[in-house]
């Protein structure tokens, strides 16, 4: 060890989301506080600045705001029969890196979770008996409720500054909102944006179906908006990219634009980039962490940061492998035995979509955002009967342009060539004129999918790789099927010159190269005990109380939304419980 | 200007067509403080040697040919574009993990597995490829007439050219990069002139629509520009 810094009260490992919810709030009240940050530091200007930043190749393409794999990767098999290999180049999902995290590259696209999906074990069970559940399927409830966590879902959407449409206040259905969504105490901070052409289009085909569309939530500005920390937003110009991208016009919510200039100006915060952090250390006794130990590139050496709380704020990939490899979070999970529990219910996202081709319409697809459309619910985890349909899940329905670059958001007809002249034609002939139809969908939890530490493969620092066993399950698939079989039509009463659909099917295996989502979930899961999880209900480590771990790895199993609601919500949950329950008294919570 | 062996008369005019271009660029440039590129010709290669340029200009100009509306592969400069990328930490792998043990015969869908980077790939494939040519069709793929070059990459698509685990991407890698030089900002040394972007109807770096999302079924109106600020 060649250098310790002097101890703070708070060591936060990773300033994205939930690193800088948790520096802010505690900062808030007068701790020393240090956020160490693996990747480099940037913001709006001038790392997002216009025109650089409006650079398909650079940033939608070679991923250049992502994490990258020769500095940290993991291996994937998708089963215990296979041996697992590196996830050499990015694929299927694309952790972020640098100051802000996922939030600085994501589309905005944030939802709560359906009550139901909080506590979805006991709901299946009272409504169709434990008999439904496959085996394998390992689903469980969430040992905190929606009704709990809704003040800190408001809280949240106001920080973030998400505009939206409420369509269940307090109770009472509301007109031009979800009627399916959990219920909500206050209206969206900022009011829903106008539709597209192709969600207008999708609007009408579903209203006439008898389904319930909506504008889908967006933490992307509408309008002006001065969030609680008294950061600002200014309105979206549609300028199409998000994904994969910063925003270059302060509209898009991100910890840039909702919280660290703010926490900034605290003279009890700081942080350090280009700090990886390697371990979390433990006390003799076993009982607390003593702060971590992490790699500071710029003088090349290894650093020790002691602290009184730890909280883990990394990407929940990363946050996973940290406690594997630093033996926090309980024993580590074995499929086989159903014994342990760090590793368990990683999770995914089922998603699929349909295609439609409309050669005299003209849908402008570089006009858009990432949490663009409408969205309908008719198909979600609350509205399926899952032991007449023969699944577990669900999903929610969008259609919106969000992004129209060319090289990856060229959409043909099946039966174009791949090259040549009939691919110059078909470019020239449909980009423009289409539009598409998007079923996200939920993930169960299952014994097979799990993480644990590679045996072979190595990173930069001599670690172990953390391994990930994944792969699609039949009942998430009937799912899939099932969207397929009921959007079809719904695509088809649109009247396009050509529609095409892409749902996975039985069968399917897992394929590391195209890009999926970003929404890895579960690992160190939440639990009404230590034989159950990795973390209690205030995302607290079972093992360790004055460790805490934020992020999609607290997941039971995924639900069927975009995950940074959940996120979210979860940490200002934590952060309210160590602010009020935990500083005055450090012990385990529960 | 010198010809590429093997080119037929038509690309021989198109050639001509994208040198003469490129003069009057330098003609222009006098006035207009700007570099005009040089003529594929005289384009000095960062990372391709003389054998893999000619392969490349070939290739490519069958991938995305010059022939029908809009611009092919050889007008936008795709192959100045696929040259820059292997000479740049794309083509050298920086950012990917590359630590052994490889299983380069692993199941495609296990993603990236070959010990080589893709500049790599493309020095090791191109001669494999150019002596199946040789064996299959009598020549090097360059000096091929369009027929056979197009027999040649659909077979190449199809995985009936025989090549080792370590390489076997050198088809999608050829293609993506293609395309990627055809539709990327002009600042990489392809999409010359913005000319695929004019060709679709995409508006390049504007990135500002405010008004637009109630425009319901209107086509947008205004050309593109890049990220340099050229206009087109």
């Amino acid at each position: 060890m060649a250098r310790t810094e002097p101890k703070k009260d708070v060591v936060i490992v990773g300033l994205g989301w939930t690193g800088s919810i948790a520096g802010i709030e505690l900062a808030q009240e007068g701790l020393d506080i240090v956020a160490l940050e693996r990747g480099h530091d940037q913001n709006t200007v001038p790392n997002f600045e216009y025109p650089q930043q409006i650079d398909e190749l650079k940033y939608g393409v070679r991923v250049k705001m992502m994490q990258k794999p020769s500095q940290q990767t993991l291996t994937v098999r998708r089963s215990g029969d296979e041996t697992a290999l590196p996830y050499r180049s990015l694929g299927s999902f694309l952790p972020g890196n640098g100051v802000g995290g996922a939030g600085t590259h994501w589309n905005g696209l944030n939802w709560r979770p359906m009550p139901e999906e909080l506590r979805l074990r006991s709901y299946v069970t009272e409504n169709w008996g434990e008999d439904i559940i496959p085996e394998g399927m390992t689903i469980g409830d969430y040992p905190v409720s929606y009704d709990e966590l809704e003040p800190f879902f408001t809280q949240f959407e106001k920080v973030a500054g998400i505009a939206g449409k409420a369509g269940n206040l307090n109770g009472e259905i509301q007109e031009g909102g979800n009627p399916f969504e959990g219920w909500r105490s206050e209206e969206f901070p900022m009011p829903a944006h106008k539709p597209t052409f192709d969600s207008a289009k999708f609007g009408e085909a579903a209203s006439a179906m008898g389904y319930h569309p909506f504008t889908a939530s967006a933490g992307i500005a509408s309008t002006s908006y001065t969030n609680p920390y008294g950061m600002q937003m200014g309105p979206c110009n549609f300028c199409g990219f998000c994904e994969r991208f910063g925003c270059y016009q302060y509209s898009k919510s991100s910890p840039q634009t909702a919280i660290l200039g703010a926490l900034k100006q605290y003279p009890n915060f700081e942080y350090r980039t280009n700090s990886e952090v390697l371990k979390i250390e433990t006390a003799p006794d076993g009982q607390t962490a003593t702060g971590v130990t992490y790699w500071d590139e710029e003088a090349q050496e290894e650093v020790f940061q002691p602290a009184d709380i730890v909280i883990l704020s990394s990407y929940q990939l990363n946050n996973v492998h940290l406690m594997l490899l630093s033996g926090i979070g309980g024993p580590v999970y074995d499929p086989v035995t159903g014994e342990g529990v760090l590793g368990k219910n990683y999770a995914y996202q089922m998603n699929g979509g349909v295609s439609m081709f409309f050669e005299d319409e003209q849908f402008n697809p570089f006009v858009g955002h990432g949490a663009n459309g409408i969205a309908l619910d008719d198909f979600a985890i609350n509205q399926n009967d899952f032991g007449a349909l023969g699944f577990i899940g669900g999903s929610y329905w969008r259609s919106g342009t969000f992004n129209g670059q060319p090289i990856r958001s060229m959409r043909l007809p099946s039966g174009t060539p791949a090259w040549g002249a009939g691919w110059k034609e078909g470019i020239k002939k449909w980009y423009g004129h289409s539009m598409s139809i998007g079923s996200h969908g939920s993930h169960m939890a299952y014994a097979n999918n799990h993480l644990d530490l590679d045996p072979t493969y190595t990173d930069r620092h001599g670690r172990p790789l953390m391994r990930m066993t994944f792969n699609w399950q039949d009942n998430d698939l009937r799912m899939n099927q099932y969207m397929k079989s009921k959007m079809e039509p719904l695509a088809a009463s649109m009247n396009p010159d050509l529609m095409q659909s892409g749902f996975k099917g039985p069968g399917a295996q897992y394929d590391v190269r195209p890009y999926q989502t970003t929404h890895n979930t579960g690992g160190h899961i939440m639990s009404t005990n230590a034989r159950e999880g990795s973390v209690n209900r205030y995302s607290q480590a079972w093992d360790k109380h004055n460790v805490f771990v934020m992020g999609a790895g607290n997941f039971v199993q995924n639900t069927q939304y975009n995950p940074t609601g959940l996120v979210g919500g979860l940490a200002y949950h934590t952060v309210n419980a160590i602010r009020t329950q935990y500083l005055s008294n450090p012990r385990p919570l529960v | 200007m010198t010809d590429l062996p093997g080119y037929p008369s038509r690309r021989n005019f198109l050639k001509g067509s994208a040198a003469g271009f490129a003069l009057t660029g330098i003609a222009a440039s006098a006035e207009a403080q700007t570099e005009a590129p040089v003529s594929l010709d005289e384009y000095q290669t960062e990372y391709l040697n003389e054998a893999e340029w000619a392969f490349i200009m070939a290739a490519t100009a069958r991938l995305i040919p010059s022939e029908g509306d809009g611009p092919g592969a050889i007008e936008t400069r795709v192959p100045v574009f696929i040259d820059r990328q292997l000479a740049s930490d794309y083509g050298t792998a920086d950012d990917w993990y590359m630590e052994g043990p490889h299983d380069a015969d692993a199941e495609p869908n296990r993603g990236w597995q070959t010990p080589l980077n893709p500049a790599e790939v493309y020095r090791q494939a191109i001669p494999v490829f150019d002596a199946w040519c040789q064996d299959t069709h009598g020549a090097g793929f360059a000096e091929l007439d369009e027929e056979r070059q197009d027999a040649a990459l659909t077979s190449l698509s199809n995985g009936d050219v025989a090549l080792a685990p370590e390489v076997r991407d050198f088809w999608s890698l050829l293609l993506s990069n293609t395309k990627e030089g055809y539709f990327a900002d002009p600042q990489y040394g392809g999409n010359a002139g913005m000319q695929s972007w004019v060709y679709i109807g995409f508006p390049g770096a504007r990135a500002a629509y405010r008004e637009w999302p109630e425009r319901h079924n209107i086509e947008y109106p205004l050309g593109p520009v890049s990220i340099s600020g050229e206009r087109a």
